[in-house]
């Protein structure tokens, strides 16, 4: 902030030094421009090498059979991984997006006190708990449990990582929702709870699918979480009660192994994770954030 | 007719809904204070076996009958690792905002944003497989060995075999993963600065530097060492990508000697040896034991951290989403 006293001392220094006060400006330009350079520099080379080293390992087989013995001349493909990814998802929206939407429902109509105050806070601070304490955390009260590492678990643990996301993004999609909506609803007799789910909710709706698509990309890349949870496996789903494989999982099992042909593999199943991941998010961005310029939600890939 | 069904329902279900919604969000406290206790009772064992050197102490033997854990190096590791990530990221950050909030034109604003916030969405675990066979041999022959061959004999933290998975790797490649969290939220808060600050400097005939430093920094300081210390808290968290990178050295070797040499974090050690502890095992309550260290240190950062932001962005437009 620029006081009274100070304004006289800067004009007085701004009279003089033109010429290195310009040359600064330019520097300061010039190293700022780099910062950007080196921050666009490491995506461009993710996206590049993924796709070129990953293409070659795409092909019918990779992408349905199960793995083979690496090295041999029956690689076997990530189709279980695939499968378990995409069942994951699958299984935490539905614990995590009507309990996610709740929440964001309670914080915007009924959370303007400190109850809703402290649940929002929380809401925060859940949102960047480290993902591997909410894989331990999975482990111990799923597995420890019930005996078994299950895709239960993993749809826990996931679950937990996707509520924050769907709780902000309906609380402040709900909160854009203009007043008069709730009064004209209100001032026709309707319920308090029929204006939420008919009207509020209908007129939100491009942002809560935004979250919910946000949050699915958020944990479709996870995999700390997994190691404790579904474990990996070579085989297509056969119980919920079974350990599960999935995408992010099978590229850590991969890229320890000694082999080129793992590695190939590994590059193949990030090909595939990357799409999804960002299809996800690019659909998103072109679907529902133009119209109010992004920026409001943010979501970042995690553990 | 349809107003009719809409108007319908007694007040009953209105309570239920309110009920409903208020255990949904119930539901977040519960899960907090539930992860809390598990992370305390699943680590009992180690706590009572070990005692305050579990934090102290460097051995890490899971051999039966001599087992003893210590968890002081990879402690250190994290602090090292994310603190040198922070050198790395957040002067970059603050660049990338101030380009974006001050210097682009509209056009390349919202291209830019696009972009840093699609390298918020790659997945750690191909920043991991990316580290590991692809910026490993740059950074090895590039930086590392250079740096280790000028300064190997005479500085400490450049000594060592330059080997590419490292606490050095690790750490660049952590920068490259907080550098979108931390620029974005720098963007919104310098964004958030009066215009009439920046009109006052402009005034006075300040170049676009000098707005930024006399105008801008002052006024988006607190919410800037925000945006950092929430980069910092995902830092601290981080784990695949830097399990993949950092060596995985363990016991007192796991100390970090220099920047070349393997390291491990908390996070890291879970995840690597989590399948080698058989369930109920001291050493599954030892790994356990670091992640209840792990989460009391990310806590208490993003607290910090969710205090600093939000009292900036409150008054401009609310929190946000980080």
């Amino acid at each position: 902030m620029i006081t009274i006293e100070q304004r006289a001392e800067f004009r007085k220094h701004f009279r003089n030094n033109i010429s290195s006060r310009q040359a600064m400006d330019k520097i300061v330009k010039g190293i700022v421009f780099g910062c950007v350079a080196l921050a666009i520099i490491p995506l461009g080379s993710i996206l590049l090498e993924v796709v070129r080293q990953g293409a070659p390992a795409l092909s019918t087989d990779f992408l349905t059979q199960e793995p083979g013995a690496i090295g041999s001349d029956q690689p076997g493909g990530i189709g279980p991984a695939i499968q378990g990814t995409l069942m994951l998802i699958g299984m935490s929206s539905l614990v995590g997006v009507p309990v996610g939407v709740l929440g964001g429902i309670f914080l915007s109509e009924y959370g303007n006190n400190r109850y809703g105050n402290t649940i929002r806070f929380f809401n925060d601070v859940l949102a960047e708990f480290p993902t591997i304490v909410i894989g331990l955390f999975a482990f111990i009260a799923i597995v420890l449990t019930f005996g078994s590492f299950s895709i239960i678990a993993g749809t826990f643990a996931l679950s937990i990582i996707m509520l924050p996301i769907i709780t902000r993004t309906t609380e402040e999609s709900l909160k854009l929702v203009p007043v008069t909506y709730r009064e004209a609803g209100y001032a026709l007799g309707i319920k308090r709870w029929t204006v939420i789910t008919r009207i509020l909710l209908t007129s939100a709706k491009s942002g809560l699918v935004t979250g919910i698509m946000l949050s699915v990309a958020r944990i479709a890349g996870e995999t700390a979480p997994l190691i404790f949870t579904i474990l990996g496996s070579d085989n297509f789903f056969m119980a919920f009660d079974q350990p599960m494989d999935a995408l992010p999982l099978r590229i850590w099992r991969l890229s320890l192994l000694p082999y080129d042909s793992a590695t190939m593999q590994g590059w193949g199943a990030a090909l595939v994770l990357i799409l999804i991941v960002l299809t996800l998010n690019i659909g998103v961005r072109y679907l529902f954030l133009r119209k109010r310029g992004g920026g409001r939600f943010r979501i970042t890939a995690g553990g | 007719m349809e107003t009719v069904k809409l108007k319908g329902g007694s007040p009953l279900f209105d309570k239920i809904f309110k009920i409903a919604a208020a255990i949904a969000a119930t539901y977040i406290l519960a899960l907090i204070t539930l992860i809390v206790f598990q992370l305390i009772t699943g680590s009992y064992q180690i706590w009572t076996q070990e005692g305050i050197s579990f934090l102290t102490g460097s051995d890490w033997n899971a051999v039966e009958g001599s087992e003893s854990y210590g968890a002081a190096p990879y402690i250190v590791g994290t602090f090292v690792t994310a603190g040198l990530a922070m050198l790395i990221g957040v002067p970059i950050s603050i660049g990338i905002a101030m380009f974006l909030s001050e210097l682009a034109p509209k056009f390349l604003r919202s291209i830019l944003s696009f972009v840093i916030e699609l390298l918020a969405a790659v997945p750690s675990i191909i920043y991991g497989l990316w580290g590991m066979f692809i910026f490993r041999d740059y950074i090895r022959d590039w930086i590392e060995i250079p740096l280790n061959n000028v300064f190997g004999n005479n500085v400490w933290f450049f000594s060592g075999t330059p080997f590419g998975l490292d606490i050095f790797t690790a750490s660049v490649v952590l920068a490259i993963m907080i550098i979108p969290t931390i620029a974005s939220i720098s963007r919104e808060i310098m964004i958030a600065v009066p215009n009439s600050q920046r009109e006052a400097a402009y005034m006075l005939g300040a170049t676009k530097w000098e707005v930024f430093k006399m105008a801008v920094i002052p006024y988006s300081k607190s919410g800037l060492v925000g945006a950092s210390i929430l980069g910092l808290g995902r830092a601290v968290g981080e784990t695949m990508a830097v399990t993949m990178l950092i060596g995985n050295a363990t016991g007192p070797n796991a100390f970090p000697s220099s920047l070349f040499s393997p390291g491990q974090t908390m996070s890291s050690i879970i995840a690597n040896e989590f399948a080698e502890a058989s369930q109920g095992s001291l050493h599954m309550a030892a790994l356990i034991g670091v992640g209840l260290i792990l989460f009391i240190v990310a806590i208490a950062i993003n607290i910090v951290a969710q205090l600093l932001v939000s009292r900036v962005l409150k008054a401009h437009q609310g929190a946000v989403l980080a």
